[in-house]
């Protein structure tokens, strides 16, 4: 499949200066990005069809001799592309803090017990309709330092590798209704309102299984278009 | 099948400080996707090691960032079937003290846009905490003639194009710092 990238849906993104998330103030570049042309080397990428991914690495709550404490949880989704075409064979790398909002990470501080039973990083790829599901529990949210009383909300990394460089995307899935969105610089760093509300799961009641865990559904879309004809650049 | 035009694209997050048991997990046993070895034994190509840190805006050292490199091969290939051993992929998580490597061999030059033919180089993301969404560059390597008709590097502006080139030391290893923000700020590209 050939694919086109075109670039305005990029405006979807934050930008990386984003003064009210305070660990951006460093580390936004300050000269203006230089546009570079879409060749080989950005419209190819790693190809992961080879990298074997068992039900165990999609189901974080079986990795240890015990059950992790919280609320079990399904997510499922899609994988497409602008057009809404399913993207097959996606590599989804996964990963979160417990329930309590403590990550297994050697650096993180929160004072909120770990939990022996869950590690926290999941993977998946996707089907040939670009399907997905995880088996996880709902993370907790936990506090930063980045103002005074500030508060993550509940949130799963997802990082994707899609056809090309140009589709790679590292982002975070949030859970419906939760109170601390407004106060989220890095959510909110989204300046787009719909764009902002494509990171937030819906609640499925359809892939919810009864007696046993809530589902959320998560649909991703990359970058990148079916090429046709009368969309190919022509030079003359 | 649906097809519906989705709403847009979902946007990018950052890759916050937490990720390494779940993408550079090595330290913490669990299976790595990609590491810096790029280019297993038996892979055609001059075996090179580039060696970098990375750099706030104050010049302090950046210790949660996660670098990936993406290249051809040798003869200037993608994903080139028969190849085995080679992905073109690398990924390194900075260290304590900012700093990376990647072990690969040194790509051909490949085609670039209007019949041009691009130099040797890899392709770069950078994520870290603070940003928002990942920074592109390229990383090219100081003794290649190409360079000087390189398509890309003609678009950067000739004072800062050396922030995109690795200098050989003279053990051999490549230096490529990466600066995020002021003096001497690398060139990223907008993809």
């Amino acid at each position: 499949m050939s694919l086109i990238y075109p670039r305005e849906g990029q405006k979807a993104h934050p930008l990386n200066t984003s003064p009210d998330y305070g660990s951006t103030l460093k580390r936004a570049p300050s000269q203006p990005l230089i546009l570079l042309p879409h060749t080989l080397s950005e419209t190819t990428g790693p190809v992961f069809g080879h990298v074997a991914v068992s039900d165990i690495d999609s189901d974080l709550t079986r990795r240890h001799a015990g059950e992790p404490l919280g609320e079990r949880i399904i997510v499922t989704g899609r994988v497409l592309d602008e057009d809404g075409r399913p993207v097959p064979h996606a590599l989804i790398e996964i990963w979160q803090a417990n329930s309590a909002g403590r990550y297994v990470h050697v650096r993180d501080q929160h004072p909120a017990p770990l939990d022996p039973n869950f590690t926290g990083a999941g993977r998946a790829v996707t089907d040939a309709e670009g399907r997905y599901r995880f088996v996880t529990i709902k993370p907790g949210a936990y506090p930063w330092r980045n103002h005074h009383n500030a508060w993550r909300p509940a949130h799963i990394h997802f990082s994707l590798f899609g056809p090309s460089f140009l589709s790679r995307v590292i982002t975070q899935m949030y859970f419906p209704g939760d109170p601390l969105f407004r106060f989220d610089p890095i959510f909110q760093s989204i300046t787009d309102e719909r764009a902002r509300n494509r990171l937030i799961s819906r609640f499925d009641i359809d892939t919810t299984e009864p007696e046993w865990a809530l589902a959320y559904q998560f649909d991703i879309v990359l970058r990148g278009r079916e090429a046709t004809p009368t969309e190919e650049p022509h030079e003359h | 099948m649906n097809t519906e035009k989705p709403d847009g694209l979902t946007p990018s997050q950052t890759i916050g400080p937490f990720f390494a048991y779940a993408l550079t997990p090595r330290a913490y046993g669990g299976p790595e996707l990609a590491s810096e070895q790029v280019a297993g034994e038996g892979v055609a190509g001059e075996r090179i090691r580039i060696e970098g840190t990375v750099f706030d805006g104050d010049g302090v050292i950046v210790g949660d960032a996660m670098i990936e490199t993406w290249q051809a091969d040798a003869e200037g290939r993608f994903n080139a079937v028969g190849n085995a051993g080679f992905t073109g992929f690398g990924r390194a998580e900075t260290t304590a003290e900012g700093a990376f490597f990647i072990e690969t061999i040194r790509p051909g030059a490949l085609p670039g846009p209007n019949g041009s033919t691009q130099a040797p180089h890899l392709t770069v993301s950078v994520f870290a905490r603070g940003l928002l969404i990942r920074l592109a560059t390229r990383i090219y390597f100081d003794d290649e003639p190409g360079n000087a008709q390189d398509p890309v590097l003609a678009l950067v502006p000739a004072e800062r194009r050396s922030t995109l080139i690795a200098r050989r030391g003279t053990d051999g290893v490549f230096r490529f710092d990466i600066r995020l923000q002021g003096e001497g700020e690398t060139v990223f590209f907008d993809v």
